[in-house]
């Protein structure tokens, strides 16, 4: 039996200027099983609140309806005063008889009329209302960090010092990521190495974070506070439980010639490396397809030097798992391909002449040429003669900006770093004159716009409003054809090295990894937040988190800042044995479930699995659906494609509903 | 598939040898044009200078005289033409009310929907480079040819989209296709100064020399070209541009369809060689290029 | 065809189906900004468009309702990524049954309106109010209702 108290709220004015409240309490009174009505002035207030937990006592009530404002505004309030008053929080229901009615209409006899019918509707909601308890979800108490770049790091550091065991997962052989292959850093030029480095180290040692270096995320199970992960360790054929990094096999390596990715393919490494010299760990790996024993089946003079025995040619892929509450994704970037398309639809910049030309280089080659530990030891020299180039052309927005090649968005960091680039480049050749081509100058940041008016004014780069449209060689030169759009002239300058600032992409697999993780991606394959703005760091996936350039184009001190946000999202998760949520989840009625399998195809969340029951002699009876109460959201899409109406969600079950709908209008 | 073929007024003038050797072309590799009847001149640059309705108007009257005799696809060889028609088109299908004026000044209710190739767009992907490839009777090995596209053939992107604006490669791939070697040069699509060589010939002169200059820089033997007026332009004025600026440049010009013809086996005349002002016969003569047809005939 | 009652004091009863999200937030962005519409509308809020099960739409029209609206996040917006895209499917193939069975379709309206466009909500509930009023009150599903039941009775 119902014992519904109806309360009614002035909210001074603001509901009684066009709501006839006590007109409106008067015919409440009247509704069916409606015991008790009254109004007051304000009734979120104290006394307000104290008239709803009197008159659940003196009463008995069983259901509340409070008219008043949305429940986005005061539904948690009102709620906490009846579970004070001892009652389930889940049977008072708010009715919208302000913002929905008083605010947005002048004739007083129509809001009145309405504010009895938002009520009525609410009466008979909450008399189906079930009383819910919140959910509440077992935590593990440690995180997976994916990607060992300064997001990933700054991330795992964060927790580990939170007190929180942290797992890593790099897929290179070495932690780092982009910022390691940088020389300096805008804009204080400050050395990318001797800032990064030190925390590379911490990572390594830190007794809270387990570091798994050449290794990739294979499979992720479970949902929040509770993720199973499958890491594939891929084979280094070298045991790094042995390994003291010595280097001896490096050095006794006779394959030479091989392309340094970490120097952007401007300088050489062998068969066996590491991708450079400050690598965490310091633990080489061979490089199968160059390797002289893989590919003639002689040779092994690392494993002949090694006087450990850390060289393994039998080893294999082995495959790890552990368990984790919460992820944090910080996969980071690739760059843009300019030479050639791409397999996801990119154009390229044929008419640059990159791959084509050795001295058309793209900004992170300028970066290794730049840094001292680069393959020209931090001499500027060109890459195909290793002359000094005394005229070097910056081109800005390649790629990015440009809706013909497919990427629309801006990469936000070139402008700063070519910037940059023009002044490391004056610092080491003083007679050397820089070109910038730009679209437009976007140094929107602390000290930024600075930094490039010092480019500009001290370090004389001259900048050039326009796009280049074609590049090519003659005799000695690159002659780069462009326009100069503030003096409205084609202009040609002949210059010994081009630049090319390469848009920022998301890594290459970003959308198989993405579907592993089960989050989403926009449509450059850029991974999603949950919200633009204010859920910035998790993703729709509760419990795993963003951080970094796998988002959108980053600079380092943003990706710094997201990844310490993410850390504090997942220390404050770890800080509870048991996560609480809403218990607006939906549920199964297995004897009428007829098992189509429909819901599962429609739960964004995949919270819904099959479940079989089987009699007491174990034989399958038949299988149901069953929902995942950790993972489901609550949006309710099962129960409309539902067929046999076997689900339900509870706090908008099809009862309640349908209670609404038939008090609707009288 | 039923093509239809657009010629247009330069091929029966000015540029007769780009007719001859496109015919020449696709009775060697068995391919069936027919030619529209009644066909009438795409507007080329004076119409839609003057007029933008008439500029749509002439191209799309061609369209529905294709459509009427039943033909699904029309070819144009030369690169206004195409242009023309592939802008009248794609205007008039983004709006009906354009469409419905037009339909009313060309007296005409016909619906278009007809699909344009550009004759290098049809090789491509219709025809296919592998196919030009197995047919080739006399490689032209040797050959180093500039590939020049000029503006029309590949822009604007939105609307001729078989290749990309700034680096076209598809002539290119006929090019190696027959056997030549394909130079990858700077100026590709820069502009020849195209209708300005009537009012403002120095224009077409100075552009004219930095084309030719780049081709030179290139060490390129000849240039491809797939447009009468870049033809007109390169070819006609080459003299004259010497005698402006001091240059010796002799670097024949040649349509891409005289050079299918030369590898295809048909000799100087079948492709109306002699008709260019630089003369070609010489330098593939040099190269030993031309094929002799009556020996091959002979062999056959 | 349908019967019209055109009298000047016909107030169509509408009933709208919105998601908590976007659409209530966006209509109660319509009240704190003090935005007028017309009160004909009865809001019942879900927790997303997908929760729409159309059989709620036909209720309503079973209750006397003359029009109904249903509303929620933009596409790409929606707070469940892609509840809205189910319930715009689904909505498809159920205008095209209502077609079938005889209601005219103009009387059930989707909507996109954002947390943001209180003003989109208030111009569109007037706007759809006023398409009802003069289409007049809703009195053919009674009369489909009546006409299902005698064929059923007949077969």
């Amino acid at each position: 039996m119902s014992r519904i108290g109806v309360f009614v709220c002035y909210c001074g004015e603001n509901i009684g200027r066009t709501v006839n409240c006590s007109e409106v309490t008067q015919r409440a009174a009247k509704l069916r099983d409606v015991v008790y009505s009254v109004d007051y002035k304000y009734m979120c207030s104290d006394p307000g609140q104290q008239i709803i937990k009197d008159a659940i006592k003196k009463y008995n009530l069983n259901g509340i309806v409070v008219a008043s404002c949305s429940p986005l505004m005061h539904e948690k309030t009102f709620r906490h005063a009846v579970v004070e008053a001892g009652l389930n929080p889940f049977l008072c229901e708010l009715a919208n008889i302000r913002e929905h009615c008083s605010w947005v209409h002048d004739d007083k006899r129509n809001a009145t009329d309405k504010a009895l019918d938002l009520i009525r509707m609410m009466v008979e909601k909450v008399k189906k209302n079930l009383p819910l308890d919140t959910i509440k979800i077992p935590v593990t108490r440690r995180a997976l960090v994916i990607g060992g770049g300064v997001a990933g790091i700054q991330a795992a550091l964060d927790i580990a010092d939170g007190g929180k065991e942290v797992v890593m997962v790099e897929k290179s052989p070495s932690i780092g990521g982009h910022m390691a292959q940088l020389s300096e850093t805008f804009p204080t030029l400050d050395c990318s190495q001797c800032i990064l480095t030190p925390k590379m180290v911490d990572v390594n040692s830190h007794k809270n974070i387990k570091l798994y270096t050449y290794s990739e995320i294979e499979n992720v199970k479970g949902y929040i506070g509770n993720f199973e992960i499958t890491i594939r360790k891929k084979t280094r054929y070298v045991d790094d439980s042995i390994c003291n990094g010595c280097g001896i096999c490096i050095e006794k390596c006779p394959q030479k010639k091989i392309n340094s990715e970490f120097n952007t393919n401007l300088g050489t490494r062998k068969a066996i490396y590491v991708p450079f010299p400050q690598a965490v760990p310091n633990i080489p790996v061979i490089d199968k397809e160059n390797c002289t024993y893989f590919k003639n089946g002689k040779c092994k003079v690392c494993e002949k030097f090694c006087d450990r025995n850390a060289i393994k040619f039998e080893q294999t892929d082995e495959f790890i798992k552990e368990n984790v509450g919460a992820i944090v994704v910080a996969t980071g970037f690739d760059l843009y391909s300019i030479e050639k398309e791409r397999s996801d639809n990119y154009q390229g910049y044929g008419e640059y002449g990159y791959g084509k030309d050795p001295d058309i280089i793209n900004s992170l080659q300028f970066e290794r040429l730049l840094s001292a530990s680069g393959p020209t030891l931090g001499e500027v020299t060109r890459p195909s003669d290793g002359k000094i180039p005394e005229t070097v052309v910056f081109i800005q927005c390649v790629g990015s900006r440009d809706k013909s090649k497919g990427i629309e968005f801006c990469s936000k960091i070139c402008c700063m770093y070519t910037a940059k680039h023009t002044m490391l480049y004056k610092h080491k050749v003083h007679n050397g004159k820089a070109f910038v081509f730009y679209m437009d100058i976007r140094a929107a940041g602390k000290n930024y716009d600075e930094f490039v008016r010092r480019a500009i004014e001290e370090d004389e780069a001259i900048y050039l409003r326009g796009r280049v449209s074609r590049i090519y060689r003659e005799k000695d030169k690159l002659i780069v054809k462009g326009a100069d759009t503030l003096i409205g002239k084609q202009v040609e300058i002949a210059a010994d090295l081009v630049v090319l600032a390469t848009a920022m992409l998301p890594q290459k697999d970003t959308v198989p990894f993405a579907q592993k993780l089960g989050i989403g991606y926009d449509k450059y394959h850029f991974l999603s937040e949950a919200h633009p703005k204010l859920k910035p760091i998790e993703t729709n996936t509760a419990g795993i988190f963003l951080a970094g350039a796998c988002q959108a184009p980053k600079d380092i001190p943003e990706a710094v800042a997201q990844a310490s946000a993410a850390a504090s999202k997942v220390l404050g998760l770890c800080s509870n044995d048991q996560l609480e949520r809403e218990p607006y989840v939906a549920y199964v009625n297995e004897s009428s479930c007829i098992g189509c399998e429909f819901c599962l195809q429609s739960c964004t969340y995949s919270a819904i699995e099959n479940k079989s029951i089987v009699n007491s002699k174990g034989e399958l009876v038949k299988k149901v659906a069953y929902v995942n109460k950790g993972v489901c959201q609550g949006c309710g899409t099962c129960v409309s494609i539902c067929r046999s109406k076997s689900i339900d969600l509870a706090g908008y079950t099809d009862e309640q509903i349908y209670s609404e709908i038939n008090s609707m209008f009288v | 598939m039923n093509y239809g073929y657009f010629p247009g007024c330069s091929l029966h003038s000015t540029a007769r040898e780009f007719n001859i050797s496109t015919k020449a072309v696709c009775s060697s590799l068995k391919i069936n044009f027919t030619e529209v009847e009644d066909w009438i001149c795409c507007g080329a640059t004076p119409a839609h200078t003057t007029n933008h309705d008439l500029g749509l108007a002439l191209p799309y009257s061609n369209l529905q005289l294709a459509a009427q005799q039943g033909f699904d696809t029309l070819v144009a060889p030369c690169a206004a033409c195409y242009n023309r028609l592939k802008v009248s088109d794609f205007e008039i299908r983004k709006s009906d009310e354009k469409k419905n004026r037009i339909h009313e000044i060309t007296e005409d209710k016909t619906e278009a929907d007809i699909s344009i190739l550009h004759l290098i767009e049809f090789f491509k992907n219709d025809f296919g480079i592998e196919e030009i490839k197995s047919a080739v009777k006399n490689p032209l090995v040797g050959l180093r040819v500039a590939s020049y596209y000029g503006c029309l053939l590949v822009r604007p992107n939105e609307i001729v989209n078989f290749d990309d604006e700034e680096n076209p490669t598809s002539m290119d791939e006929i090019v190696s296709a027959i056997g030549a070697d394909a130079l990858d040069w700077s100026h590709k699509t820069e502009c020849c100064g195209a209708a300005h060589a009537i009012p403002k010939t120095e224009i077409v002169l100075q552009l004219c020399k930095k084309l030719l200059q780049a081709a030179e820089n290139s060490s390129a033997d000849c240039i491809a070209v797939a447009c009468p007026l870049c033809h007109a332009n390169l070819d006609m004025r080459q003299n004259q541009i010497n005698k402006t600026f001091g240059t010796k440049f002799n670097t024949p010009i040649l349509y891409i369809t005289q050079l299918m013809g030369l590898a295809l086996g048909y000799g100087a005349n079948d492709l109306s060689l002699q008709s260019h002002f630089v003369d070609p016969i010489k330098l593939l003569t040099r190269k030993n290029l031309i094929p002799q047809l009556e020996k091959m005939n002979r062999e056959n | 065809m349908e019967e019209k009652i055109l009298t000047s004091q016909f107030e169509p009863k509408i009933a709208s189906f919105v998601c908590t999200w976007c659409t209530y937030t966006g209509a109660d962005l319509a009240g704190t900004s003090r935005l007028k519409y017309e009160p004909n509308v009865r809001i019942i809020r879900l927790p997303c468009t997908g929760r729409i099960d159309y059989n709620l739409i036909i209720k309503a029209f079973e209750n006397g309702a003359d029009g109904i609206l249903v509303s929620g996040c933009h596409p790409n917006d929606c707070h469940y990524s892609s509840g809205n895209f189910y319930a715009r499917r689904r909505f498809i193939v159920f205008r095209e049954l209502l077609q079938f069975i005889g209601i005219d379709v103009r009387r059930v309206q989707f909507a996109w309106v954002s947390a943001a466009e209180g003003a989109k909500w208030a111009k569109l509930v007037n706007k759809f109010t006023s398409e009802i009023k003069d289409l007049g009150q809703f009195t053919n599903y009674q009369k489909i209702k009546r006409d299902i039941f005698l064929e059923e009775a007949v077969i």
